[in-house]
């Protein structure tokens, strides 16, 4: 409890299972797609491969979700604001690279504003072809409209169900905004048609592998960095104000600095998740706004188990799993098992699957 | 080689710039007058209702004060206005000579010096005894060097003692949450004494607790009066007895007497509002 870091990672049961997973998953995966023969039953399809990241995405995104539910009670239900400001922030990039290869062969123009008859590029849109800048949006635009946002809800002391609302108020806003197309991101068809990464071909084999570990990557060192906090005494503060906020507050802690550090940390998180995510998707559209989604992800905390990271992690890959499965085989059923599995899981599972194995291991 | 006079308070280690001193706004604690806190013409008034009228109240530094009154006398309200939960509507609140507690907010007044132990015991059940305490540790409490925060061999040693003086050495790696409802009462008292605190708001401090309990709880405030000033408000008649020195008879939001056990108890108003009935 007051140990060093890597002591609690390499004694805590669920963290020494995820790493180990994840680094054998990234040790293994590039190996069966690229050294494996395509005709081997051990090989391992380029189309998984991407499958795989795009669910790394959503672990990471179910982490930043964790960080601020689990740990510090603060239920967002607007991270798909910061998922997509980070998606749209690589997606930018991406479009700028284009150049002139787009079908209308603007060197400067993405197609859509030539077909919009824009003239020039809009000022925001300046900077995005150098991938250093966008990269500093990735965290910038998400983080600073955290911070803005959290600073005037956390100072107002805004909290419980009534912060649950304006978060979702907030990623619903963005949606209609994005969805307009006088905000020069590509109205309802969003940001598509991408076809290199610094020079890499997107669709290359080669590219999906390093789009994969840069996730798996980008994945283990978000887990990381939250295990730090909520092992820090800052993590006991922040683990204390989920519990009894006031109490802290008389204690001395400013606990809306807390909040927002937080907050703030994890829509950082969230952005890094969508920038991730786009190129491996290959399109960034208004629709990762929508305020389902952004449901979805506490529903793969929930199934998973909150308060624990890995148990996020778990949980967004599991559901994700079931609903590729679903909407494959059963689409129209989807929805109703997303419902009833979210209702299940919170009349007799609180803690989620890793509360159950824990339960079961204790039992056994 | 000797620097200009100018440069010295730069090489200077200890010095520590006005800019950078902490809580600046908080000016320091000054009691000289021998008075702690002072509460002047203070009035609350919720839709109408003067849940505090006109109430003056003085506690002096180093003193056991006992608030008693019936429900509804204000008791729990001068407490809020005292640690910034509740604003008042006129009247003045002095934390010593120098520090204007209707300027501040919550963790401001708690860093200034005040600690407040509330009516429910309010520990952080998740939490581990040891970790209570080290939370209410007095201290820099911003979120930089918390995040960084490592609890030196000295500051360990003043958990360990405190956890002596509360009788839960034995509990010191229990959840919090599974303590007896006696065991979070003096946890509470403990996270105070970890605050340092000058002066202590005990807001019922042996509701619901046995004799022996009671009894343990009597001592260890008695322990506290000297070093810390400390206001307790409490009900049990028979506790108030074994603590107090002087006695402070709110009603309706005011002083109604105020004086030793039994001149209070000998009061003809009192007796009439409170006691007689």
């Amino acid at each position: 409890m007051h140990t060093p870091l890597l002591k609690t990672l390499l004694t805590e049961r669920g963290s020494q299972v995820f790493l180990g997973v994840l680094i054998v998953t990234a040790i293994l995966v590039p190996l069966l797609n690229l050294a494996v023969p395509a005709d081997s039953a051990l090989h391992v399809s380029t189309y998984t491969v991407t499958l795989l990241g795009k669910y790394l995405c959503y672990a990471l995104l179910a982490i930043a979700v964790d960080l601020v539910w689990g740990y510090c009670g603060i239920l967002s239900l607007g991270h798909t604001a910061f998922f997509a400001l980070g998606g749209y922030a690589m997606g930018m990039y991406l479009m700028r690279q284009i150049g002139t290869r787009g079908v209308y062969g603007d060197p400067v123009l993405p197609d859509f504003m030539v077909f919009l008859n824009w003239s020039e590029l809009p000022w925001y849109w300046h900077g995005f072809d150098m991938f250093w800048f966008a990269m500093l949006m990735v965290v910038l635009a998400p983080g600073a409209l955290a911070y803005v946002f959290g600073w005037f809800a956390f100072r107002s002391r805004v909290t419980g169900v009534y912060l649950s609302i304006i978060t979702q108020a907030l990623t619903f806003a963005l949606l209609l905004a994005f969805f307009r197309n006088e905000m020069g991101f590509g109205g309802n068809n969003g940001l598509t048609d991408f076809k290199d990464l610094l020079g890499f071909d997107l669709q290359a084999d080669a590219t999906r592998i390093g789009l994969f570990l840069a996730t798996a990557f980008a994945l283990g060192g978000g887990y990381v960095a939250c295990r730090a906090i909520a092992a820090s005494r800052a993590g006991r503060v922040i683990r204390a104000i989920r519990d009894a906020e006031g109490r802290a507050r008389f204690i001395g802690y400013r606990v809306e600095s807390y909040k927002l550090w937080l907050w703030t940390f994890s829509a950082v998180l969230a952005g890094i998740a969508g920038a991730l995510y786009v190129p491996q998707v290959g399109i960034i559209n208004p629709g990762e706004f929508a305020p389902i989604n952004a449901i979805e992800i506490v529903i793969w905390v929930a199934v998973g188990g909150r308060g624990t990271l890995y148990g996020a992690v778990l949980g967004a890959l599991v559901v994700n799993y079931a609903k590729t499965w679903f909407t494959g085989a059963f689409p129209e059923v989807w929805l109703y098992a997303l419902g009833a599995l979210f209702v299940l899981v919170t009349l007799f599972l609180p803690q989620g699957i890793v509360g159950l194995l824990a339960r079961a291991r204790k039992t056994a | 080689m000797k620097l200009p006079a100018a440069l010295e308070t730069f090489a200077d280690r200890e010095h520590v710039f006005e800019f950078m001193a902490r809580g600046s706004r908080v000016p320091r604690l000054d009691v000289s007058h021998n008075v702690i806190l002072y509460l002047e013409d203070i009035t609350v008034a919720f839709d109408g209702f003067r849940a505090l009228n006109d109430l003056t109240l003085y506690v002096d530094a180093g003193e056991l004060r006992c608030i008693i009154g019936p429900n509804g006398a204000g008791k729990t309200t001068m407490m809020d206005v005292i640690t910034g939960k509740t604003r008042p509507d006129s009247g003045s609140a002095w934390f010593g000579q120098t520090i204007d507690l209707l300027q501040l907010d919550e963790p401001e007044i708690a860093a200034a010096g005040i600690g407040r132990k509330f009516q429910k015991p309010t520990v952080f059940t998740e939490h581990s005894v040891f970790e209570n305490l080290e939370l209410a540790m007095a201290g820099d409490k911003r979120v930089w060097r918390i995040l960084f925060a490592k609890l030196t061999p000295a500051q360990i040693e003043r958990i360990e003692s405190v956890l002596e003086t509360i009788g839960l050495k034995d509990q010191r790696d229990a959840r919090a949450g599974s303590l007896s409802h006696g065991q979070k009462q003096w946890l509470e008292i403990g996270m105070l004494l970890m605050q340092d605190p000058q002066l202590l708001l005990v807001d019922e401090p042996v509701a619901g607790m046995t004799p022996q309990e009671t009894e343990r709880t009597a001592e260890l405030l008695l322990g506290l009066a000297g070093k810390h000033s400390v206001v307790v408000v409490e009900h049990d008649m028979a506790f108030v007895r074994s603590i107090a020195r002087k006695v402070t008879v709110l009603h309706e939001g005011s002083v109604l007497a105020e004086g030793s056990l039994d001149e209070v108890q000998n009061n003809a108003k009192v007796v009439e509002v409170y006691l007689g009935e």
